[in-house]
């Protein structure tokens, strides 16, 4: 790869045509099946041999080392932006910044006067989606509201923090409105107001740090949170830091997902579905909501779960179907649903729980619930018939809803380009009179902001709210699918070495020597969520399958006299055959 | 509680003040039931005889003269009244509705409880079924059953199987999707379906179709009440045409059993909701004309549906008729004549018979030959017995 022709892109300032970064195996084997799929599409006709031994080279190159998690490559690296045009070069001031970030900030210039490979991070003032979409970024907080002037152009991507852990300064947004500068100083004001509290837990302190370090943003630190400790200790990390819970789960999900897709490949259990790359939109948005908001997700949103309490053995006990199942086995894996974590059952049938949404929150509102109903989506959903119902009955009813829609840039094989002609999902919020705003779904407390705003507003308004979290799918679609067929592995690498929401996190955590965050341990936690998800699959693996009755119960609330009978026949039919069954 | 009068099949519930009582309410006279157009037969009404166990039980000023869609209004005023979560919602409901049935319920019980929605039914079916799982009564209105299709998805993949795929943690039970059915006289392709027979074909909800006012009134207030998902049809020409004596209290018609409206010992005669008139017809023609003794039964609730009622008067009379107003091909009649014959072969005497539409979309200005009118049914109660004899 030619890095001096990187340097040069990086400096000129006008647009150049996109350039290959160099592979790693790490993101790869990451996000996409360490064993080859055992599903294949009938073979298409015109692929040659020759591509196709490239390719299988390529997937080779691709297998995982001895170590699940080989992270030292990536931290002697620079995080380097491969396509996004850089309108602006300017790289922040951090006029305050602690010694420490002010060493790691010499040690990167260091790092490129030394080698020619590296290059200095600079922050993106637009970020290009799939479908070629470059969307212009901005780090200011606005819910579009109904009746309000709507972006021109392309709706703006609202993000607080960088691919390499710092928050923007506002100084290089791609977006800015006219009244934006206005409030921007008004912002300025009320973080004066705001009277801060620390406690003496390492949350409270790097929430201090964040404060001095960007003013600009106090306002914000001081109610997200994932920066303020909860009340009471969770019980998975025994502690109440809600950000290093938040940075563990989604250690806990990329490693979930890794084992159980491959369980999946070796025949242990029939069918899963990955989220890798969209972590930040789970645990961002979930812990913006209360336990009484309801949530009805698609099939892709099993972070929200997690966070709630959902442990790995219900995870996995779902995904086996045995005896523990709350679903008592009935459906395919990942259909996860739990009454006592308000998470309705997933089902297959796309955007069906959108208008259900909407009645969803009716019924909240009238029972006068100081909760919200949210609804989880891809952006492929948004072309059914449910979505235009579910936000239309929304809008009307004046029902207080969360739509939040993870616009990964694939619905199945389909791209965004031939999924929708408009800017996307969001731009469609005024249409139906409510508000929307877009946000960077791998900055997860750009997520965690905007669903928050996005709720208070939901309850304080009775409306609904439109939220659309640009993300990317770096996994499949699931495990009966090889994307590969419909994608370039360049693109999914990209993706995945840029915008990857849990190496953002990681980065920002290891800027602050947050509670000693480096890659040994992170190495070590990702071990430690491996060895757990290992043991509840191995625990699932054994337990029994559900009673045969549970065939016929819950069909209707009580057992209809013909279900009975057609029970009685299966009994007296395997009682010949016992062997068989 | 043990029936009584053992000919009475269907038990009415008599609720008092939300206690526990229940008094076994015999149905009075059949004539009441089975001629819902007993408006312009004044006979029939005067000719009220109730069994004396009922007299102590029900006073005999405690109906009112309702035709359905003031019965259905009637049902629905009852269950809002007495549950606070339940709603009415769809097309035109806030008005008082196309059909009248839910007027002056927004003016008692507020704009929030009985509401318009967008023109979606996939939206109302959703929406219903999103309350319903958050413990509220939601009580969808499709204008028409013949629009009812793009609610579909909801209905099969959501509503049917909302708590089976939970393992029983959600449920829907508090959704009731009310929508008129059946042929009108001049309504054509898209206003006279009846589409039971699609929904019966999914595990997981009720179906239910009422032959008038004042059974309409109790199976919807089961409906209502019912912890099942269920969809109410109601023919929409008895909405005025069909006038009785419907008790003013809350009371309910137990689901998933049939009635026999009268009993007979030649052949038995099924059938369901505004069909009954006719069928009620070729029953009496067969008694006048050849002296023919009928059982005519009312299936009422059309899924999970009364095998035991049916397979037991088809062992009496060993020859059955089913009708319907739906296409004979996969029409609800081919699930009746499919069971019966499992259940009762060695009882039949004859073929079983479908006296059902033609399999053509139903036409406007030939309704009336597509229709499988009174003469038809007629037809096929004598060839029953002519195979027999």
């Amino acid at each position: 790869m030619s890095t001096s022709s990187l340097s040069r892109i990086l400096v000129a300032n006008k647009r150049l045509p996109v350039k290959p970064v160099t592979m790693t195996s790490v993101s790869i084997t990451r996000c996409l099946s360490s064993v080859s799929p055992v599903f294949r599409h009938d073979e298409d006709e015109h692929e040659n041999d020759q591509q196709q031994k490239q390719k299988q080279q390529r997937l080779d190159s691709f297998r995982p080392r001895t170590k699940s998690f080989p992270r030292s490559q990536i931290s002697k690296q620079s995080i380097k932006i491969q396509s996004p045009p850089i309108l602006d070069n300017k790289v922040p001031e951090l006029s305050t910044s602690s010694p420490s970030q002010v060493a790691s900030n010499v040690t990167l210039m260091e790092e490129r006067e030394q080698d020619n490979n590296m290059s200095t991070f600079v922050s993106p003032s637009e970020i290009m989606y799939t479908g070629d979409a470059t969307i212009p970024i901005t780090s200011r907080l606005h819910l579009v509201k109904p009746g309000e002037d709507a972006p021109r152009g392309i709706w703006p991507v609202f993000r607080l923090m960088d691919e390499d852990g710092s928050f923007r300064d506002g100084n290089n947004d791609g977006y800015l409105s006219n009244d934006e500068a206005l409030e921007m100083t008004q912002d300025h004001r009320e973080t004066s107001q705001s009277a801060a509290s620390y406690g003496d837990s390492p949350l409270d302190q790097l929430r201090s740090t964040l404060c001095d370090m960007y003013p600009q943003h106090q306002h914000e630190f001081e109610k997200n949170g994932l920066l303020q400790p909860a009340k009471n200790n969770y019980a998975d990390t025994q502690s109440n830091d809600t950000l290093a819970r938040a940075h563990r789960q989604m250690v806990r999900l990329r490693e979930m997902d890794k084992i159980l897709q491959n369980a999946q490949r070796q025949g242990r259990i029939s069918f899963y579905m990955t989220c890798t790359g969209e972590e930040a939109i789970h645990f961002g948005a979930a812990s913006a909501l209360n336990p009484s908001d309801v949530i009805l997700a698609q099939y892709r949103e099993q972070g929200l779960l997690m966070w709630r309490g959902f442990s790995l053995q219900q995870f996995t006990d779902q995904c086996f179907s045995n005896e523990a199942d709350l679903g008592k086995g009935r459906q395919m894996p990942v259909h996860y649903g739990s009454r006592a974590l308000n998470y309705q059952t997933i089902s297959s049938p796309l955007g069906t729980q959108i208008p259900q949404a909407a009645g969803a929150a009716y019924r909240l509102k009238l029972s006068g619930k100081d909760a919200v109903s949210v609804c989880f989506f891809g952006e492929g959903c948004t072309s059914t018939t449910d979505f235009h119902s579910g936000l239309n009955f929304a809008a009307t009813l004046n029902c207080p809803t969360l739509f939040i829609c993870r616009n990964n840039g694939y619905a199945i094989s389909t791209s965004v380009k031939d999924q929708y002609k408009g800017d996307g999902v969001v731009s469609r919020a005024p249409g139906y009179g409510m508000a929307g705003i877009r946000v960077d779904g791998n900055d997860i407390f750009a997520v965690h902001a905007a669903v928050r705003e996005a709720r208070a507003y939901a309850l304080e308004h009775n409306a609904p709210v439109l939220i659309e979290a640009m993300s990317y799918r770096q996994g499949h679609h699931s495990t009966s699918d090889d994307s590969l067929r419909y994608r370039s592995a360049k693109e999914v690498e990209r993706f995945a070495q840029h915008y990857d929401p849990l190496d953002r996190l990681h980065s920002f955590l290891k800027k602050h020597d947050y509670e000693g965050m480096n890659d040994e341990v992170l190495r070590a936690a990702a071990d430690e969520e491996k060895m757990a998800v290992l043991d509840a699959m191995k625990k699932a693996e054994r337990k029994p399958k559900p009673p045969l009755d549970e065939l016929f119960e819950d069909v209707y609330k009580e057992l209809p006299a013909s279900l009975r009978m057609q029970q009685q026949e299966l009994h007296a039919h395997i009682a010949k055959y016992p062997s068989q069954y | 509680m043990p029936c009584l009068f053992p000919r009475r099949i269907s038990a009415c519930i008599l609720h008092q003040n939300r206690r526990n009582f229940r008094y076994m309410l015999c149905s009075p006279s059949p004539s009441i039931i089975t001629s819902p157009f007993a408006v312009s037969n004044s006979k029939s009404l005067s000719s009220i005889s109730l069994s004396p166990a009922t007299v102590d039980d029900f006073q005999a000023g405690n109906t009112q003269r309702m035709n359905l869609f003031t019965a259905i209004n009637n049902a629905m005023s009852i269950a809002l009244q007495k549950d606070e979560s339940a709603v009415i919602f769809g097309e035109d409901v806030a008005f008082g509705g196309v059909f009248r049935c839910t007027q002056g319920l927004r003016e008692k019980f507020g704009e929030d409880r009985v509401f318009n929605t967008p023109l979606s039914e996939n939206g109302i079916a959703g929406f219903a079924i999103g309350y319903a799982s958050m413990s509220g009564t939601a009580i969808g209105e499709i204008q028409f059953a013949d629009y009812i299709f793009p609610a579909f998805d909801q209905i099969v993949n959501e509503m049917a199987k909302f708590r089976y795929r939970s393992g029983n943690q959600w449920n829907c039970g508090g959704v009731t999707l009310r929508s008129p059915v059946g042929a009108v006289g001049h309504g054509g392709h898209y206003h006279s379906q009846s589409p039971e027979a699609y929904l019966a074909h999914t595990p997981g909800i009720v179906v239910v179709m009422p032959r008038g006012p004042k059974a309409a009134k109790g199976l919807l207030l089961s409906s209502i009440r019912s912890q099942d998902p269920v969809v109410f049809l109601e023919p929409k020409a008895l909405y005025r045409a069909a006038v009785e004596d419907v008790p003013v209290d809350d009371y309910e018609l137990e689901l998933g059993k049939a009635e026999i409206l009268q009993e007979g010992s030649d052949v038995t005669v099924l059938g369901w909701g505004g069909h009954l008139q006719v069928l009620q017809q070729a029953v009496d023609l067969a008694k006048e004309r050849d002296g023919i003794s009928c059982e005519l039964i009312d299936l009422q609730t059309i899924v999970p549906w009364d095998v035991d009622c049916i397979a037991k008067s088809v062992r009496k009379t060993g020859k059955l008729i089913v009708s319907h107003e739906a296409p004979i091909t996969c029409g609800f009649g081919a699930e009746i004549v499919a069971t019966i014959q499992k259940e009762c072969f060695y009882s039949l005497e004859c073929p079983i018979q479908r006296v059902c539409g033609y399999d053509t979309p139903f036409p406007l200005v030939f309704e009336k030959y597509y229709i499988p009118d009174k003469l038809k049914n007629y037809e096929a109660i004598k060839s029953a017995m002519e195979f027999a004899n």
